[in-house]
């Protein structure tokens, strides 16, 4: 597995698994309209090489053949995406009203001193990153926080101690 | 009786297995509409039905569906709208998480109905756990036999897949949609052409919403006059609500159209009332982009009638003194929540998720944030209310898609109804600076300016 922060060019490959996975998904589209895969596919880029640097980037572009800046454009307009290098645990907390008026900034600001950084920030030890995220249709359950895959509703300062010691 | 067509087994153990949604009825509709319907017969279905599309503008979904074009030799697509991004809801999820056969099972008679062949169910990144869900039940109903080749022996072919977004609230506008499914960026088309008549990869093509493509099952089962039957007037049948905010039970619930606003917010079944033994302040009763509505007109209407959850009913007295149903986005507000902040968060949020391509948008968007801004935290002048009101009024309808219209609404109902709220932020600029998250203490402000 190539490190976080370097990707370097002779090192990158999907596992077999996600090559055959992309395989599949270029087939739900007609034929020459392999490029509607891109989206996932940066999904799984991201989930195995940690971030989107332009070696990755342009691995996507080749596999998908199309050029290099079709894959930058998107990669850079769209939020989930990472085109800098992150923290291992990505903690988005929601910022938007209904989590603001359930507790969202105190929970921010709560995080931020725990972790000693800043809103968009990695800790030093490369471990976690914190990002404010807009709506993530969890708002009946606010505060709320995305980490991966799961979302974390109802927090608390608790849980958020918890949930740092269980991921230090 | 209260009837409920869409989530009602949602709490059945199992429910999101393809054997236990089967056993409880499921998959009746495509047997029935592949059996014993042609596809036009369904639309018709669909048209009587009087469903409105659920997604937030509400558009006739027969009607619709009888504009997309059908030209020889040509494929059509039905695409479904799961991106789901408007602040304040949350329903869509809940469908596709706790039943999401429904979810395919509508996609399939849906897209028999349009004579479309393969479709796609285009869902919001961030739900990456929901498409896991929505993969397998597809799969599920592959081996089944509901999706593939000569489907029941009818000799219709459809091939399903769900396909992610990125994080994008723009994608939910259907050009946009179908732009980002394209794998490209999510700019939002110049319409017209519209999507019927050149959409996915210039074909025709149909966008709806999750919800009301899952509604099309119970109209097929039942017939479009039965589902008619329910709601009121021109809204019929049933609606997913997502309640948030400052309420005792925040959740998702299905209500007949023309329940009154009164029932659902008091109510034990539903909301059951404020949190905390608190005044209600404000609501917004249809999602972030819907005008927000002071308390005194969110139970009744300006001529003192009693409002209704339909589209007319929180519709009435156009924005001078209603809003919209939306997406079903219901926010309530107590009486220490700050409407400048409110509005401040709203705005921002619309400026970090305008796409850029106008000016009035792009521009306004951050502008309207940075005044919104200053007055919350007590820099503001009493001419920035006034600025923020030409800025607004600057978007509204100068736009190439409605996220210009969605960005100015809250701004000039904020104003419209709260005006000395903004104003105490002028005069009160020590107090405004020092208040804990923008949080009011006094009830100062639960009077809204009427
Ligand atoms: C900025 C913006 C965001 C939107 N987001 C959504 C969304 O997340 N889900 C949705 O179904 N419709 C959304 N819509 C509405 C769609 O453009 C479209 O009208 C809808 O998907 C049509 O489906 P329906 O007729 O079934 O409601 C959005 C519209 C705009 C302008
Ligand atoms: S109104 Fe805003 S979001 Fe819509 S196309 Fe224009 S800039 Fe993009
Ligand atoms: S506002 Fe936080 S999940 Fe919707």
């Amino acid at each position: 597995m190539p490190d976080q922060h370097n990707h370097p060019e002779s090192q990158l490959q999907f596992s077999d698994e996600t090559l055959k996975l992309i395989a599949t998904l270029t087939a739900q589209y007609p034929d020459g309209k392999q490029k509607s895969a891109l989206l996932r596919v940066l999904h799984l880029a991201q989930l195995e090489f940690g971030w989107l640097s332009a070696p990755v980037m342009d691995y996507v572009a080749r596999l998908l053949h199309i050029q290099p800046v079709e894959v930058y454009e998107v990669a850079t307009f769209y939020s989930m995406y990472d085109t800098k290098p992150v923290g291992k645990v990505k903690l988005e907390v929601c910022r938007t009203g209904p989590c603001m008026i359930e507790g969202a900034e105190k929970i921010v600001s709560y995080i931020e001193q725990k972790l000693g950084i800043k809103d968009g920030e990695t800790t030093a030890d490369g471990r976690f990153t914190l990002k404010t995220v807009e709506c993530l249709g969890a708002c009946g359950y606010a505060p709320m926080m995305q980490v991966g895959e799961h979302y974390h509703e109802h927090l608390t300062e608790e849980k958020i101690d918890r949930f740092i010691a269980d991921n230090a | 009786m209260k009837r409920k067509l869409l989530i009602d087994k949602a709490g059945v153990p199992g429910i999101a297995s393809y054997e236990v949604y089967r056993r409880e009825g499921g998959y009746r509709s495509v047997e029935k509409a592949l059996k014993s319907m042609s596809p036009d017969d369904v639309v018709e279905e669909v048209k009587k039905s009087g469903l409105r599309g659920r997604g937030g503008a509400g558009f006739p979904t027969g009607m619709k569906w009888s504009f997309l074009a059908k030209p020889e030799g040509v494929p059509r697509y039905l695409l479904c709208n799961a991106d789901e991004s408007e602040p304040g809801t949350f329903k869509d999820r809940y469908l596709m998480e706790h039943i999401p056969h429904l979810l395919i099972e509508g996609m399939i008679v849906s897209s028999y109905a349009l004579g479309a062949n393969t479709s796609y169910i285009y869902i919001r990144g961030e739900y990456m756990w929901i498409l896991h869900i929505l993969e397998r039940a597809i799969a599920e109903a592959y081996q089944a036999g509901w999706l593939g080749k000569n489907i029941m022996g009818s000799g219709y072919n459809l091939d399903l897949h769900v396909t992610p977004g990125a994080g994008a609230y723009i994608c939910g506008e259907e050009t946009a949609l179908i732009e980002s499914l394209e794998g490209k960026r999510g700019n939002p088309r110049i319409k017209p052409p519209f999507p019927a008549v050149k959409g996915l990869w210039g074909c025709p093509t149909v966008v709806n919403n999750v919800e009301t493509i899952a509604a099309v099952v119970p109209i097929v089962n039942d017939g479009g006059d039965e589902y008619a039957k329910i709601g009121i007037g021109r809204s019929t049948g049933t609606k997913l609500i997502s309640a948030c905010g400052n309420i005792q039970k925040p959740g998702v619930y299905e209500i007949e159209l023309g329940l009154s606003v009164e029932e659902f917010l008091y109510s034990d079944e539903y909301c059951g009332g404020m949190k905390n033994g608190k005044q209600l302040k404000a609501c917004v009763p249809g999602g972030s982009s819907v005008p927000i509505l002071p308390h005194f007109l969110v139970t009744k209407t300006a001529q003192g009638e009693s409002r209704l959850m339909s589209y007319e009913s929180l519709a009435d007295g156009g924005f001078q003194t209603g809003s919209m149903l939306g997406s079903g986005g219901f926010i309530v507000y107590d009486e220490d929540q700050c409407i400048v902040r409110n509005t401040w968060n709203f705005t921002r949020f619309y400026h970090h998720e305008s796409c850029g391509q106008c000016s009035p948008c792009r521009e306004g968007t951050g502008w309207m944030e940075k005044v919104l801004h200053r007055l919350e935290y007590g820099h503001g002048k009493q001419e920035d209310i006034d600025l923020l009101w030409d800025i607004q009024a600057k978007i509204e309808g100068n736009t190439i898609c409605p996220l210009g219209d969605a960005a100015a609404w809250p701004v000039a109902s904020a104003i419209r109804h709260f005006r000395e709220e903004f104003e105490w932020h002028v005069n009160e600029s020590k107090l405004s600076q020092q208040r804990n998250y923008g949080r009011v203490s006094e009830k100062t402000f639960v009077n809204a300016t009427a």
